[in-house]
């Protein structure tokens, strides 16, 4: 068989492979193949660390509460070689791991599934204990403390109508940097964290209040810790407020994992303790989540491909997922379109850095990182380095450009360049390197070409790699690697003319 | 602005992803590109089949070399540095003459020698060759063009780019440096095309930057009655690098030596497509024509080939 029909043949079965994997899924499993058709779940892992001291351990973990507008899907512990109990104390719920000896590092998960309903969401119920602790600052230590605190709450108190724009008033003078007696209390109360401090005053201000702890469940995060809120009652309700702006209200798409009780996690035996927090974003078909709220066996059907793995690889292989689509649009503009761009795979990381930063800021970033570096190497051409340290020293020149293009958008309030961090250094490095060469040798009209060529394709890319379809199609039908892999064989057998080329010859035969 | 696919192909235009596939990796095996990829191995096989080469006159390796760089060429006047695995003129550095104690390229500008100590040491480290591999320098002798070209070129040497295809040659242009391309006669650079006839030798179009012109813009000297001289030697030249080599389809690089006549300068695996242009031909029809020839036909010795080439067209 010539090598021809040999690629078509392998081509087109890898095409049809895949197809048909992703045609029995979609029928064999329900699995909907339009995005509408599904729904979001949020996968929510708590980790814990800690440093066990080598005798028996005990560790508590504070478990989310039932919330009105949300639906908890499925619940699983990770606990290798230790015991595990859920344990009602004093009308909240805690996970219990337990184990006779252990030591070293120790890590256990609580993974959990939610459905977020639509903006419906009633009053918390109330529950939990009123009771005011009247914080023990008596003495003459605290004096001082006694005034201002009695000063400030006058303040607040003259400058409100009821409990509710009280407690917003106290909350936002605390943290007013110009208030005097603001700046007083946080002088003596040291060694308390910010919401401490805040629960201390409203105790001492005679209103119920506590610690609200939760999750926002907006994108795809990892290793975060918990949001504190403050949470006041108002003789009423139980009301949330915003600690640091004082602003009222329970957020959206936050999840409620804690009111009230003491503490996140308790560790016996360990030290360092600490939790962490990761999210991640699935769209689910409808009719599952209608499965697993009704629990039972048909639940299991969730547990196939990549929905198994642990939920920090699943956020990276979202990603990676997307890459061979990254790989194919190059292959594209290059063999049929014939766009010339600056070594082959780059634009690939560009579009990955421009998911980041979003699409003009990651541009603008890109062009200014090249100018300044062309510059920078045009100066360092003439030092007579060695091309390796000449490259280095490129890369910590970006490194440095990067740092400051942060800070100089930070303070302007631009959030989006902070993200500069995925910029692929290195490569961009190389990139100045080879344009200051083209530059050289074959002028600035071809440096232009192909910085266009390349930011040109890694657009592509980008509106391919942030397509809502083509995202949901990879995570749920990896299948369709195969037609991937089967286009990008035929492609490479592509013999007939570049697009580029109908222009570049477009005189032939005029003569 | 544009043309369509149906058109290229009535004028047998070979594109780039046709010549990769059909041409290149068909007839051009992976293990021999090591001998034209590389200027040292290919001057040297070039002189054991007995063809001619511009003279060698230094190798540098690595670093170390540098520090007698002086010894080395300070007593020279004219001389080429090249990164020995470097392509479309990336690297060369041609130098003509000198100043005492400073080189002079061609168009006038002079360095120093801390100034090729630097180019020779960006060549090393692998600056202009494929994939930033670390190469080697070669230090060539000048050559000294026939003075034919005396009017058609400026500030370098002229070069013959033909195509071999199985050891017939299929299309020929004459590459004139001009001032932009900086003494290489590469047409990335800015160099002129100028499409010959296969026969005579005779110019038909000349192109730079794939725009058709009608004169050299630093000259003002019209091409239209250039001829080359010795022309069947020149293609018999051409024709053996594909014994010498067992490439089936390259692009043979020569030049016209006041001297040694011509001589080979190097060859391409991976010869471009603006021939094409600067001929106002496609290779397609040629190639077409030697794919369709007997076993027999493809055995005969290069002279023959040239003649029955020149009798086809
Ligand atoms: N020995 C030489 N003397 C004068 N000019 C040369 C010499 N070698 C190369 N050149 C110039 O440099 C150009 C490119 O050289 P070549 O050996 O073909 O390298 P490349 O692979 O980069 O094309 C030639 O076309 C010629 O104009
Ligand atoms: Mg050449």
């Amino acid at each position: 068989m010539s090598p021809r029909a040999q690629v078509y043949l392998l081509g087109f079965m890898l095409l049809l492979l895949g197809f048909g994997l992703v045609a029995y899924k979609s029928k064999a499993l329900g699995l909907p193949i339009t995005p509408s058709a599904y729904q979001t779940v949020w996968t929510i892992e708590a980790k814990v660390e800690f440093q066990a001291k080598g005798s028996e351990v005990k560790v508590s973990l504070a478990l989310p509460k039932a919330q009105t507008n949300m639906d908890v899907l499925d619940e699983t512990f990770s606990s290798s070689g230790y015991g595990f109990t859920v344990e009602n104390i004093n009308g909240h719920n805690r996970a219990i791991w337990s184990k006779r000896h252990a030591e070293g590092k120790q890590t256990l998960y609580y993974k959990l599934d939610v459905h977020q309903h639509q903006n419906h969401r009633a009053p918390l119920p109330v529950e939990l204990s009123t009771e005011v602790k009247r914080p023990d600052w008596g003495g003459s230590r605290y004096e001082s403390l006694r005034v201002v605190t009695a000063s400030i709450i006058e303040q607040s108190r003259a400058t409100s109508a009821d409990r509710e724009t009280f407690v917003a008033q106290l909350l936002k003078a605390l943290n007013d940097p110009q208030n005097k007696d603001a700046r007083l209390i946080r002088n003596i109360l040291k060694d308390r964290s910010q919401m401490q401090t805040a629960l201390e005053l409203l105790a001492w201000a005679d209103i119920p209040a506590h610690m609200l702890r939760g999750i926002y469940l907006k994108e795809d995060r990892s290793r975060m810790a918990a949001v504190e809120l403050v949470e006041i009652y108002d003789g009423e309700h139980w009301l949330v407020f915003e600690p640091k702006t004082g602003s009222k209200g329970l957020p959206k798409n936050f999840l409620v994992w804690q009111r009230g009780d003491k503490s996140l996690i308790d560790v016996e035996g360990g030290t360092r303790s600490r939790v962490r927090f990761s999210t991640l974003e699935n769209n689910v078909p409808k009719r599952h989540i209608a499965l697993k709220q009704m629990g039972g066996e048909q639940a299991a059907l969730m547990d196939y491909s990549i929905y198994s793995l642990p939920i920090e690889q699943q956020s990276v292989f979202k990603f990676i997922l997307l890459m061979p689509v990254g790989a194919l649009i190059v292959i594209f503009t290059r063999v049929v379109l014939g766009v010339r761009t600056a070594g082959t795979f780059m634009p690939i990381l560009l579009a990955i850095a421009f998911v980041q930063t979003s699409l003009l800021s990651g541009v603008l970033i890109f062009l200014l990182i090249l100018a300044v570096g062309l510059w920078v190497r045009s100066y360092l051409s003439r030092l007579d380095l060695l091309l390796v340290s000449r490259i280095a020293a490129v890369v910590v020149i970006v490194v440095g450009m990067m740092a400051m293009i942060s800070i100089v958008s930070y303070k302007l309030g631009i959030e989006q360049a902070l993200t500069v961090t995925f910029f692929p250094m290195i490569v961009i490095a190389w990139t100045i390197e080879h344009m200051s060469i083209l530059w050289e040798d074959d002028g600035p009209v071809e440096v232009l070409i192909q910085t266009t060529g390349s930011l040109l394709v890694a657009i592509f890319c980008y509106i391919a790699m942030t397509n809502r379809y083509i995202e949901h199609w990879m995570f749920n039908f990896p299948e369709l690697l195969l037609v991937l892999l089967g286009t990008i064989i035929i492609l490479g057998h592509y013999t007939g003319y570049r697009v580029s080329e109908l222009i570049r010859f477009r005189h032939m035969g005029q003569q | 602005m544009i043309t369509s696919p149906a058109k290229l192909k009535k004028n047998k235009i070979l594109g780039m992803n046709s010549r990769n596939i059909e041409y290149i990796a068909r007839y051009n095996a992976r293990h021999l590109y090591p001998l034209v990829d590389d200027k040292l191995k290919t001057k040297r096989s070039a002189k054991n089949a007995g063809i001619a080469v511009p003279e060698l006159l230094g190798v540098i390796e690595s670093q170390w070399q540098l520090k007698n760089l002086h010894g080395m060429i300070g007593n020279w006047d004219k001389f080429v540095i090249k990164p020995t695995r470097g392509s479309g003129g990336k690297g060369i550095l041609v130098i003509t003459g000198r100043d005492s104690e400073l080189y002079v390229k061609p168009n006038g500008s002079k360095l120093d020698l801390a100034a090729i100590r630097r180019h020779i040491n960006n060549i090393l480290s692998g600056l202009y060759s494929l994939g930033g591999k670390p190469d080697c320098v070669m230090l060539e002798a000048l050559i000294e063009y026939d003075a034919v070209f005396n009017d058609y070129t400026y500030e370098g040497v002229p070069d013959l780019r033909i195509i071999v295809f199985k050891g017939f040659p299929v299309m020929a242009m004459l590459r004139c440096s001009t001032h932009a391309s900086d003494g290489r006669a590469n047409l990335h650079q800015g160099a002129i095309g100028v499409g010959l006839d296969l026969i005579t030798g005779h110019s038909l179009f000349a192109v730079q930057h794939d725009r058709p012109i009608e004169k050299h813009p630093d000259t003002d000297k019209s091409f239209s009655e250039l001829e080359i001289p010795g022309w069947d030697n020149i293609l018999e030249l051409a024709s053996s690098c594909y014994e010498m080599t067992g490439l089936g389809y390259i692009g043979c690089d020569i030049v016209l030596d006041k001297q040694q006549g011509p001589v080979i300068l190097e060859l391409n695996a991976r010869p471009g497509l603006a021939i094409q242009l600067a001929s106002g031909h496609g290779l397609l029809e040629r190639l077409h024509y030697v794919e369709g020839l007997d076993a027999e036909t493809l055995e005969l010795p290069p002279r023959e080939k040239v003649r029955l080439v020149q009798s086809h067209y």
